[in-house]
């Protein structure tokens, strides 16, 4: 069968899948619908939240900017991981013990105030939508790279599944898709990157074969073969990178903050039994994560490898079929400056004549390895199913907010249980169509923003909330104060770079050298600090806030 | 009660200071602030500072989590806090 025959099989199986599970699924309280329950096996949660997480961009473009930045795109190792230590032992266990639906829901109550609730309602939808809309557009765009299908019509196609199983199922339908979703994901990465693992250093585990010797015949470490191949270019060592450290600390810091900030992935502690399981499903979401975010960088080396060793300097004849195949998309480019029918990469952009696009450097693989058709499928249906998963928690976010913190527990208090379920669902429609907007008109600033939700969720809800749990005398004066002055301080901060003028977006204008992606630690710095001395001058807690605080910092209840 | 629920807490926050301190020290420490440093000791064929940044970072932490969640189920039923 050819590759398009074999994507359309994998892919319809799998959609199957989700649809069925959706119907099997379906909820008829809030409870199920907003945190399934509060019944879901740990292990089944640590897999649901491994997919919630890992997006379109960590399955399909991660590795390839890892592959142009080197040494530095271990920001994203590292951020997207450690956020996990934060968020296993600093608010799971405790907003688990907490036992309500959402983060405005702990943050309302613990702040014994509907101002602060309101503040992160606003967050948490600015930050969810931000997010959502780029996974619907990767959803489109893998759907027109591998089927021939237009944007649009890709992106229609994902709303309607996302839509079956996030409206009817609720939490329920999206954590058990999002087990299937892991498994699909996971296994179409590891397939393309052992098999690349063989064909460069002949060591079938791509985190020993990244250590290990090419098998060209030289002998040489491919680290080292490849430091070498950068530097003959013009570029900088591949080990070396070339951001200043404060800079990646920064960042790194914001990318950690953050992710144990983001509203979708603490609600996904909501879902299970006990504390016991909220403590442990952070580890085994963290060992799935670790699965894929461990082989990534070894793909980048081996890609890049490839492409430094058998692409540069051949003729434009002879390079292998995948080189045309993807030239078609518009991912790959070649223009032959010097008219020798050569291609030349280089540091130097007066010479250079390949232009890349970083998302072929996992897209191509399969084609690269010269790999069955079979696997281009899965690819496919890997790269779909890290979208689709990650837009259902998002959404159900939104959808929760509008229908539960802002209506139920805000505006209209006095609506039933049923009525309320229906607002959800209705809400959630919505939100659908909304994203689905986004996702085949999305405002140019779509890349830019993910800096933007990262910066924010570190620089309001992770301090707010680890200060509402180790800080019993935080009042509410002092977390708004300090939630306000985070996000007002990194907003303007990225907007200012990314929008207003972005011909001063580089080092030497960035106050101490902290780029826009790297300014939400400094806002975080920034929370604490004004939360903490705000609360000095004003009014303690009253007496039942801090019992709450007490209670949550116990498991057994009572 | 309450002297019972302080220790708790004091144990609690003793042991995430050991787990913080580590995880600070592998990611912020080994494969950023030292990073030049470690990378002159060959660790297989990496530099040592490229693979904390790019893989040992991430071993840790897993590590760390369940630590975390032993000694916590531990800690639970010794103060006989844990879930009934």
């Amino acid at each position: 069968m050819d590759i398009q025959t074999w994507t359309f099989v994998i892919v319809g199986i799998t959609f199957a899948l989700y649809i069925g599970i959706a119907v099997w699924a379906k909820v008829i309280t809030t409870n199920d619908f907003y945190i399934a329950g509060s019944n879901v096996n740990p292990l089944a949660n640590g897999m649901a939240t491994a997919a919630d997480w890992m997006s379109a961009a960590s399955f399909i473009s991660m590795a390839g900017l890892i592959a142009f930045m080197g040494y530095d795109g271990s920001v994203y190792l590292m951020g997207w991981t450690g956020g996990y230590v934060l968020l296993a032992l600093l608010l799971a266990p405790y907003l688990r013990k907490f036992g309500k639906f959402t983060v405005p829901d702990f943050v309302g109550d613990r702040y014994y105030s509907s101002t602060a609730r309101m503040v992160a309602v606003v967050c948490a939808v600015f930050i969810s939508f931000t997010y959502v809309a780029g996974q619907m557009r990767g959803v489109g765009i893998v759907f027109s790279r591998f089927l021939d299908i237009g944007i649009t019509e890709g992106v229609v196609v994902g709303m309607v599944i996302v839509f079956f199983y996030a409206v009817i199922g609720g939490m329920k339908g999206i954590t058990y898709t999002q087990v299937a979703q892991y498994c699909v994901l996971i296994f179409a990465y590891l397939v393309p990157a052992i098999f690349i693992s063989i064909l460069i250093t002949g060591n079938p585990v791509p985190q020993l074969g990244f250590g290990s010797t090419v098998t060209d015949g030289s002998g040489m470490y491919l680290l080292d073969k490849l430091d070498g191949l950068s530097t003959q270019l013009g570029f900088d060592a591949y080990t070396e990178g070339s951001k200043s450290t404060i800079d990646i600390f920064f960042i790194t810091a914001a990318l950690m903050v953050g992710t144990a900030g983001l509203p979708h992935v603490i609600v996904r502690f909501f879902t299970v039994p006990k504390v016991k399981d909220a403590r442990i499903s952070a580890g085994y979401a963290l060992i799935f994560i670790v699965l894929l975010y461990s082989t990534a960088p070894a793909v980048a080396a081996f890609a890049k490898t490839n492409l430094l060793g058998t692409i540069n300097n051949t003729e434009y004849s002879e390079v292998p079929e995948w080189f045309y195949n993807w030239e078609n998309t518009g991912l790959l480019t070649f223009n032959d400056i010097n008219r020798d029918g050569r291609i030349l990469y280089s540091a130097d952009p007066e010479e250079n004549e390949l232009e890349i696009d970083p998302d072929i450097m996992v897209l191509a693989n399969p084609e690269i390895a010269d790999l069955p058709n079979w696997v281009v499928g899965l690819v496919a249906a890997g790269g779909l199913a890290a979208a689709l998963s990650t837009a259902a928690g998002l959404l159900l976010v939104i959808s929760t907010s509008i229908a539960h913190d802002l209506l139920k527990r805000t505006l209209i208090p006095d609506i039933s249980d049923k009525q309320e379920l229906f607002i959800a669902r209705v809400a959630a429609a919505g939100t659908v169509v909304v994203a689905g907007y986004l996702g085949i008109h999305p405002p140019g600033f779509v890349a830019q923003t993910v800096a933007f939700a990262f910066g924010l969720a570190a620089a309001s809800f992770f301090p707010a909330i680890m200060l509402g749990i180790f800080y019993k005398k935080m009042n509410k004066e002092g977390a708004i104060a300090g939630m306000v002055a985070g996000i007002i301080l990194t907003a303007s901060y990225i907007i200012f770079f990314t929008f207003i003028r972005p011909d001063l977006n580089n080092a030497g204008n960035w106050w101490m050298g902290i780029s826009p992606e790297g300014i939400g630690t400094v806002g975080m710095i920034v929370n604490f600090i004004v939360a903490l001395a705000v609360s000095k001058y004003t009014k303690t807690p009253p007496a039942d806030i801090e019992e709450l605080v007490e209670n949550i910092r116990i498991p057994r209840s009572g | 009660m309450e002297n019972k629920a302080k220790l708790y807490w004091r144990k609690n926050l003793q042991l995430l200071a050991v787990l913080l301190g580590i995880w600070f020290t592998v990611s912020y420490g080994f494969g950023i602030l030292l990073v030049d440093q470690l990378d002159k000791i060959t660790f297989f064929g990496f530099g040592l500072g490229f693979w904390f940044a790019q893989q040992g970072s991430q071993y840790v932490f897993v590590v760390l989590i369940f630590i975390y969640v032993f000694k916590m189920n531990k800690l639970d039923k010794e103060f006989e806090f844990d879930e009934i």
